[in-house]
């Protein structure tokens, strides 16, 4: 550019350093108050925002669990985190490969009945969990799902946009490769395995992101068909925790629970950044 | 060039299918029959009504206030998410230094769940103990979003906002990169201020961008923030905050009314039709088969 751009760049800063720091506040407070006492939280005039001297004890309650010094039993989180973990790994995976096998199946083969598949995997999209909630849960409590890992992560491993992603990615891979692969006498399995699936790598990647933060962030699903406190997510279990009204709650717990519970699928987005940007803008496309 | 065979196809598709029909098209298609249906809670007798759940729904007068507070709630989501994101992106990307940083620092609320981003402002706001409104307090403003409805409602739209930012952020940046660098330079040759520059150039090529976010904080604020109001407000204080997606829930499962749970299902059911119909129509979407 060719023109004086010192207060312009300046005024860009501003408005990021203003954006970062909102942005930034609730995680700020909800440190601040996972190391303090919940006396001091409740009796004070005002918050402090400097970090008190609670922070290891009530992180460990917020991790172990047990009583707290105003004999409320806090559920341990650990255990909760190990379920979301298994069940957001689960999710994110098993979303891939269906994901990756339909997408195979609708841009490499011509078969009866394609076009009705498309459509059926597309019709998905408009109907998220939120507006069939009751229905549903009777299909998965007949199956007797109800509080097993299948319940918790299966029905939720059907997506569209994973397979949308992974067929528009096919449809840009030359056809000469196919080609190469038949005159070589390679099986279409094979072909799946040693060509598509080392090229998809990049959309594997982003869409893993994507797919774990989704399967880590369920609320609504486990809500329904956990009903033992082994099968609660973290996500879940912290709302549990807060039942007991403002007065009631144990803020500086719940906070540690809180950070707990947005470290692993933060971590994931910002280790990942690249590919999650990439898939994020592109899913969409 | 294609393989041939058939089963393998059906073989390949099967997982997705089976889970697709089962737990999507099942589910969905029970609703449909439900909502034409009166039950009893417990599944003792049931008898075919028609659209009496309809009627009986769109003549409660809690049903259209749940549509007319989800409607006020999306348009602020939007508006709010779309502005911050918009402007944060703008000042994005006329900065030479710390993109990544900026980036990095801006984009984290998107991995933080709706029901923790939900907890976190609770706590903010939290009548007894939270920090803001003792702040508010000193500024003579009196917040308790247990009381007030008003109150209640910025509550859930803040929380909301903030979870989406992120989403809004990078769809506009990324709007903002596929404009052509040349039309910023010609334009600041003729001697085009950057104010000016935004104002012709990058809102008006942004308008796909736009009316996409547009679609899709709607389709968010619809049916994504249940979490939110379910870990906050609980629909309260009276139905202030009961937006529809809490409504269907609160009735079938609190309430146990089956038909009208039903029926508002298929509702909810047409309304995503609809966005996501609008959604591909005008945004020159290729999903070609």
């Amino acid at each position: 550019m060719v023109e004086r751009t010192g207060l312009r760049h300046a005024l860009a800063h501003f408005v990021l350093i203003t954006g970062v720091c909102v942005i930034g506040f609730p995680l700020l407070v909800a440190f601040v108050a996972s190391t303090q006492s919940a006396e001091d939280i409740a009796g004070r005039a005002s918050l402090s925002l400097l970090p008190g001297e609670h922070g290891l004890e009530t992180w460990r309650t917020a991790l172990f669990g047990g009583q707290t010094r105003f004999g409320s039993n806090i559920a341990p989180v650990l255990p909760m985190m190990w379920t979301s973990l298994i069940s957001a790994l689960a999710i994110a995976i098993g979303k891939i490969v269906i994901s990756l096998l339909s997408a195979f199946a609708l841009v490499y083969f011509r078969f009866p009945g394609r076009a009705l598949c498309f459509w059926l995997i597309f019709v998905t999209l408009m109907l998220p969990v939120e507006v069939r909630i009751l229905p549903t849960y009777s299909i998965v409590s007949n199956l007797a799902l109800l509080d097993t890992w299948t319940g918790l992560t299966v029905p939720l491993m059907a997506s569209a946009t994973a397979t949308f992603l992974f067929r528009q990615f096919f449809m840009t891979i030359p056809p000469e490769l196919v080609e190469a692969a038949r005159m070589d006498g390679a099986s279409p399995m094979r072909f799946f395995f040693d060509v598509l699936v080392p090229l998809s790598k990049t959309s594997i990647a982003a869409l893993f992101v994507i797919q774990f933060i989704y399967g880590w962030n369920q609320y609504l699903w486990p809500l329904l068909v956990t009903t033992s406190e082994s099968m609660y997510p973290i996500v879940m279990g912290i709302r549990r925790m807060i039942g007991g009204g403002d007065a009631a709650n144990e803020w500086n717990v719940v906070m540690a629970a809180a950070l707990l519970a947005m470290i692993p699928p933060a971590i994931v987005v910002l280790g990942m950044q690249r590919w999650f940007v990439k898939g994020l803008v592109e899913r969409e496309k | 060039m294609i393989f041939g065979g058939r089963l393998l196809p059906w073989l390949l598709m099967l997982p997705q299918l089976a889970i697709v029909l089962v737990f999507f098209f099942l589910p969905a298609g029970q609703a449909l029959m439900q909502s034409v249906m009166l039950e009893d809670a417990f599944g003792g007798s049931r008898q075919f009504v028609g659209l009496e759940n309809f009627r009986r729904l769109l003549a409660d007068p809690l049903y259209i206030g749940a549509f007319s507070t989800t409607a006020v709630f999306s348009l602020w989501v939007a508006i709010g998410a779309m502005l911050c994101g918009l402007l944060l992106a703008l000042a994005a990307e006329s900065v030479l230094r710390g993109r990544t940083l900026y980036r990095s620092l801006l984009i984290w609320p998107y991995a933080v769940a709706p029901a923790i981003a939900g907890v976190l402002w609770l706590f903010l706001f939290a009548p007894a103990s939270g920090i803001l409104p003792r702040a508010l307090a000193t500024l003579g403003i009196d917040w308790n979003h247990l009381l007030d409805s008003g109150d209640a409602m910025t509550l859930i739209v803040l929380a909301s906002v903030w979870k989406q930012i992120p989403y809004n952020f990078l769809f506009f940046v990324a709007g903002i990169q596929s404009i052509p660098r040349s039309l910023f330079e010609a334009a600041a040759i003729d001697g085009a201020s950057a104010l000016r520059r935004t104002l012709t150039i990058t809102l008006p090529l942004l308008s796909p961008t736009i009316f996409f976010l547009l679609v899709i904080n709607v389709v968010y604020a619809f049916f994504d923030t249940f979490a939110i109001v379910d870990a906050t407000t609980q629909g309260g204080p009276g139905k202030a905050t009961d937006i529809l997606v809490y409504k269907v829930y609160h009735d079938g499962f609190k309430a146990l009314d089956l038909g009208g749970s039903a029926a508002q299902s298929v509702i909810l059911m047409t309304l995503v039709i609809a966005l996501t119909a609008l959604q591909f129509r005008f945004l020159d979407r290729k999903v070609h088969y």
